[in-house]
């Protein structure tokens, strides 16, 4: 089952205790293509999380409507948010601050027997989700406060995957991670996309994640999305991403570089490493 | 969750945000006081002045104050109901065994419903307006004095200035974890009083959880930064009294000075 995101002129407005921000989405209008894998950027305070929390019904947009494949949000009541949030896994940051439960296994199957799975095949879901976050089985029955920060975080998103969702979002997933811990889940993230098709949206800070990682890129600013398209065409316009204040990828920053200082022109935008070095020697330099 | 009001600072630059916060603090004190000392309506006309010109000068929506009151909306019902069913005096307008209905009831209600309110009303504009690490500054001010008695007053006051700073941070967290754990098909305030306690569980746990993780972090902190509890601190934040500060104190004695007048002669 794949599944897309339509935005029709969507705006959230945003309270926290008794302080009321107007706007954090500012009629959004949107369309995330199914099976794509879409980058979230932009500032803090942009309506990065907010676009996130929308898709699964955490908020409620307060003008147009959010379709999840067939099934949709607006800003009426007693609407049944569970076919949507069963549909939509949401991780959130530092996800592994929300483990409770006194063993991996049961943290894991809280999702699947929210939505009414039997005990045993959530136990059989457990065993299998645990096995696609790279951890062993073994593992199931041991407390979730004796594991690593990293493999918290599997166990944390093995329990959204445990729930079976066609869209997966995703804020900031390898947030506070050392390198290897971060490449890790980032490629597991990469390969659920591919092999399921699972629509994923990840909202990130990192350029070269971007690069690496996505489709599609999203920007915004102020609560409005200044750019939607594919990550070459994000790229191409050096100049539009500093308007933006973004950073650029490593690998195209060395690149813009090395055009300057040389004079050489490489054939395209290089994102990847392997791709610096191909144009590299497409172009004679080494 | 997000409903209540006490214990929130609201940044601003009114007369009363620049209030010294002893002063703030010694007049709702005393305002509390002269609220249990009023009981003719000229009283409460002066006491209800005396709040709504204050609730004005803080320069925050009425709205915002009376949202404070909500969440005690039915404590202050059940008090009121209490008062008028049970106390009897005056003309008698209903009675059923122990239940009555009379003048002396009506007016002790009316006069409960006034109290919570000015209460309430007035510990919200002490608590938005200060903020809350000057607050305990004030309170640490006040109890010094009961160092005589070996009160270890330091440790309090730096108990209560934790306390007191981390609670948004709790709130931030507890309404994290929610989403979080609606994300997962938590359904919040569906199903018996049972099913609504076991959700709640997968709130408290990861909030004690990462409490006890965040206490260690700022203890090993504070200690890396040389606090040492028993030594004597001096303090970044001093104490200003201004002319306002005398004039609030002045009006607070002249409203109190009123207050007994009036229960005296009327």
């Amino acid at each position: 089952m794949v599944t897309d995101i339509k935005f029709i002129n969507v705006s959230v407005d945003y309270r926290t205790g008794p302080l009321h921000s107007k706007n954090v989405l500012d009629n959004i209008s949107l369309h995330i293509k199914p099976g794509t894998f879409t980058a979230v950027v932009g500032h803090t305070g942009a309506g990065k999380s907010s676009l996130l929390k929308t898709m699964n019904g955490l908020v409620i947009p307060k003008k147009g409507m959010v379709k999840i494949g067939d099934y949709s949000i607006s800003n009426q009541p007693n609407q049944s948010l569970k076919n949507i949030r069963k549909r939509v896994g949401m991780v959130f940051q530092f996800p592994e601050s929300q483990i409770f439960a006194e063993t991996v296994e049961k943290d894991i199957c809280f999702g699947p027997l929210n939505f009414g799975i039997s005990p045993r095949e959530a136990k059989e879901i457990a065993r299998r989700v645990i096995k696609n976050v790279g951890l062993e089985p073994s593992c199931l029955h041991k407390s979730p406060f004796s594991l690593s920060g990293g493999e918290k975080r599997r166990v944390a998103i093995a329990g959204i995957l445990a729930m079976n969702p066609e869209v997966l979002v995703l804020d900031e997933p390898g947030a506070g991670l050392d390198p290897a811990g971060k490449k890790e889940i980032l490629s597991l993230l990469e390969k659920w996309n591919k092999k399921y098709r699972m629509t994923t949206i990840m909202v990130t800070h990192e350029m070269d994640d971007v690069a690496r990682y996505a489709d599609d890129v999203i920007v915004m600013e102020k609560g409005k999305i200044v750019f939607h398209g594919d990550v070459t065409s994000f790229f191409s316009d050096v100049e539009r991403i500093k308007s933006w204040k973004l950073d650029l990828p490593e690998t195209l920053k060395f690149q813009l570089e090395l055009e300057q200082q040389t004079g050489i022109r490489l054939p395209e935008k290089c994102l990847t490493p392997e791709k610096l070095a191909n144009a590299l020697i497409e172009v004679g330099l080494v | 969750m997000n409903k209540l009001l006490l214990g929130r600072y609201i940044p601003g630059d009114s007369v009363v945000h620049r209030l010294d916060s002893r002063t703030k603090l010694i007049s709702a004190v005393c305002f509390i006081v002269i609220i249990f000392l009023a009981n003719h309506w000229q009283s409460f006309l002066l006491l209800w002045t005396f709040t709504f010109l204050t609730l004005y000068l803080t320069g925050i929506p009425l709205n915002i104050y009376i949202r404070g009151v909500k969440p005690f909306i039915w404590l202050i019902l059940f008090a009121v109901l209490m008062q008028i069913l049970f106390t009897g005096g005056g003309e008698i307008f209903f009675q059923w065994g122990p239940v009555t209905i009379s003048e002396l009831g009506m007016i002790n209600g009316l006069n409960a419903f006034f109290r919570f309110t000015l209460i309430i009303f007035i510990s919200t504009v002490v608590t938005l307006t200060t903020k809350p690490v000057e607050l305990t500054d004030a309170i640490y001010f006040l109890v010094k004095p009961l160092k005589v008695f070996r009160l270890p007053v330091e440790e309090i006051s730096i108990m209560l200035t934790i306390a007191l700073r981390f609670i948004p941070n709790l709130f931030e967290e507890t309404r994290k974890i929610i989403d979080a754990q609606k994300a997962r098909g938590t359904e919040f305030g569906k199903g018996s009083v049972f099913q609504q306690m076991k959700t709640l569980v997968p709130v408290f746990l990861p909030l004690f959880v990462n409490s006890l993780n965040r206490a260690e972090d700022l203890a090993n902190a504070m200690e890396a930064r040389g606090f040492r509890p028993d030594m004597k601190r001096s303090s970044f934040r001093q104490f200003h009294w201004k002319w306002q500060d005398s004039f609030t104190i002045g009006i607070l004695v002249l409203l109190t000075a009123s207050i007994i007048l009036i229960g005296l002669y009327e």
